[in-house]
């Protein structure tokens, strides 16, 4: 799968210029509200048509200003998840479901249809009408119907925010599964970063009607440059480890990447699996020596690459480079200063294990 | 007492065939002045909607009359009808099913478009994205979802049909079995000596009517919003 999108359009007084490829897996177009995520989405799916620029879907034309090309959304064959889900209230479930897969040639057969009707769990509700449904079977029942018609390409609208988080917990692992076994591309908007964190593989990271950068979700998060898109408080490093040892009594597992091992609370699963993982930077200590004496279970060597004042609150956003993988820390000034950082130093990071959360688990 | 005349049973026969000619044939055309004006952005709009609700506004007789003047064997569109088809409203039954028509018109386009209105914008677009065109949006997704407020519409405007009186009478004339509808015949029993009587009987038949009607509407309109999930 391959999608170019380059266009330019004006909103009201807002101008969007975007420009980004996409191809396999998920793609998070992430940003702040109002940045005109949505409206990439719409342009996507034929629903806007952007005042100038070209769309290609898999060496197909979807739009052209240049060459007059502007295909109707219902030829594009691209299915749109909404925040609302937007089921239509007067068909049962299995008609929702269907209503896609009718017309687009019913190129999903049957069987394999059935089969993603049993993995979304809905195999009991298809008689029901969406009225009585909860809002997260609401909402895999709109992924459903997107899945029958057979897409090229999904388009998810911030498809989880109107859920609350018990709700969105019943819903993302279905999103993993899809990714890793259904091979359908997805464009993902969401202004939730755990979200992105857990299912994307690249992140777009949109501002102010721009693509601000775009590339793998752990490098764009280990920019220190980016720190004010992606969240100044919530920043940190992610990183693809992969579980190592499970040390039963201690409730730990033990992870394993370039730049070390860290053990983490407990994970399920079986032994080689991969485990991203998320390090917040105000989780993220730093120390000269390698301390001795102290709670914290994780202590990785490293090499300060970057070091930005953040001048918003006058804090240190620093950059280390252990083994080729970069750790964020969030440090004060005098710290900073009592510590004579400066590019180049060796250091090391220290983490409580306790403070690793899991960005994507399973 | 319970049992009708054959004068009653006559008005009252004629009076549901008119009203229920009068609002099959305007109901297509309902819908779409509703659909044109709730969806529609186009010049003309604000003429349309003073247009279709004139005869909310103008005196029957007066609608008539302009009917009488349309639609008159003299008249452009009636004298063409009478030359091409030997089709005559004037005098006719039929020519009180069109001012019925035409006069309870309004009641129709109003339920219709709020009906419409009322409806999520973003369904459509769905369904559009799922690779419906127009017209299977049309009936698979506007049409069913605004069922409630056409039926709703149609049944008032039926129960008004059945009281339509100054532009039947101005149009058509009050012609026994042809076009004495039950408030015709109220007003001619009225005028005839000794006539209180059938013409409390035919009025007491008209409220029975019009309170069925708006019952019906109502109930009709609740169960099939329940079925719409709403």
């Amino acid at each position: 799968m391959s999608l170019e999108v380059d266009f330019r359009h004006v909103l009201g007084s807002f101008p969007l210029d975007v420009r980004f490829h996409a191809d396999k897996g998920i793609q998070a177009l992430f940003g702040p509200s109002g940045a005109g995520k949505t409206s990439i989405i719409l342009a996507v799916a034929g629903l806007l048509k952007p005042r100038q620029g070209r769309i290609v879907l898999n060496g197909q034309v979807l739009f052209d200003s240049a060459a007059g090309i502007h295909l109707a959304p219902r030829l594009r064959r691209i299915a749109t998840v909404f925040q609302d889900g937007r089921l239509f209230p007067h068909l049962n479930v299995r008609d929702n479901l269907f209503y896609g897969w009718k017309r687009n040639g019913r190129i999903v057969p049957m069987p394999q249809a059935n089969g993603l009707i049993d993995l979304l769990g809905l195999a009991g509700l298809l008689d029901r009408r969406p009225g009585d449904l909860s809002g997260g079977e609401r909402q895999r029942v709109a992924l459903g119907r997107a899945l029958l018609m057979g897409p090229r390409l999904i388009l998810l609208d911030e498809p989880l925010s109107a859920l609350d988080q018990a709700r969105k917990q019943e819903i993302l692992p279905y999103l993993e599964y899809l990714r890793d076994e259904a091979h359908i591309p997805m464009l993902y908007v969401s202004h939730a970063l755990d979200e992105v964190i857990r299912l994307a593989n690249r992140m777009i990271l949109i501002d102010q009607g721009k693509v601000a950068a775009e590339g793998a979700v752990t490098e764009l998060l280990s920019r220190l440059d980016l720190v004010g898109l992606t969240g100044r408080l919530e920043a940190g490093a992610v990183i693809d480890a992969r579980l190592s040892v499970q040390h039963v009594d201690d409730g730990l597992s033990e992870l394993a990447f370039p730049g070390g091992t860290l053990l983490v609370p407990m994970l399920k699963g079986a032994l080689g699996k991969r485990v991203r993982l998320r390090i917040r930077a105000r989780d993220v200590i730093l120390a000269l020596d390698r301390p001795t004496g102290i709670s914290a279970l994780n202590c990785l060597d490293g090499v300060i690459r970057d070091i930005r004042d953040d001048a918003e609150d006058g804090h240190l956003q620093v950059a280390l480079d252990c083994g080729g993988i970069t750790i964020l820390s969030r440090i004060t000034r005098r710290a900073g200063r009592l510590l004579a950082l400066a590019p180049g130093k060796p250091i090391h990071a220290v983490i409580k294990s306790v403070n690793l959360e899991r960005g994507r688990a399973e | 007492m319970l049992s009708l005349t054959q004068v009653e049973v006559d008005a009252l026969l004629l009076s549901l065939r008119i009203a229920a000619v009068a609002v099959l044939l305007s109901l297509p055309l309902a819908f779409a002045c509703a659909y044109l004006l709730a969806r529609g952005r186009f010049p003309g709009r604000l003429l349309l909607d003073g247009l279709v609700h004139l005869p909310l506004v103008l005196p029957p007789v007066v609608m008539g009359y302009l009917l009488l003047v349309l639609f008159g064997t003299k008249g452009p569109i009636g004298g063409w009808l009478l030359e091409t088809f030997n089709f005559r409203l004037i005098f006719n039954w039929t020519g009180a099913a069109l001012a019925a028509g035409i006069v309870t018109f309004p009641f129709q386009v109003r339920a219709i478009r709020l009906a419409l209105e009322a409806i999520d914008p973003g369904l459509e677009v769905a369904a559009e994205t799922l690779g419906a065109g127009w017209f299977d949006r049309l009936l698979g997704i506007t049409l069913p979802l605004s069922l409630p407020g056409v039926v709703a519409g149609a049944i008032t405007a039926f129960a008004a049909a059945l009281g339509e009186f100054g532009a039947i009478i101005t149009f058509v004339s009050n012609i026994p079995g042809e076009t004495r509808t039950l408030p015709l015949a109220i007003y001619t029993a009225l005028q005839s000596p000794g006539g209180e009587q059938a013409a409390a009987r035919l009025a007491a038949l008209s409220i029975i009517l019009a309170l069925a009607g708006l019952l019906l509407s109502e109930i009709v309109a609740r169960r099939l919003r329940r079925r719409m999930g709403r």
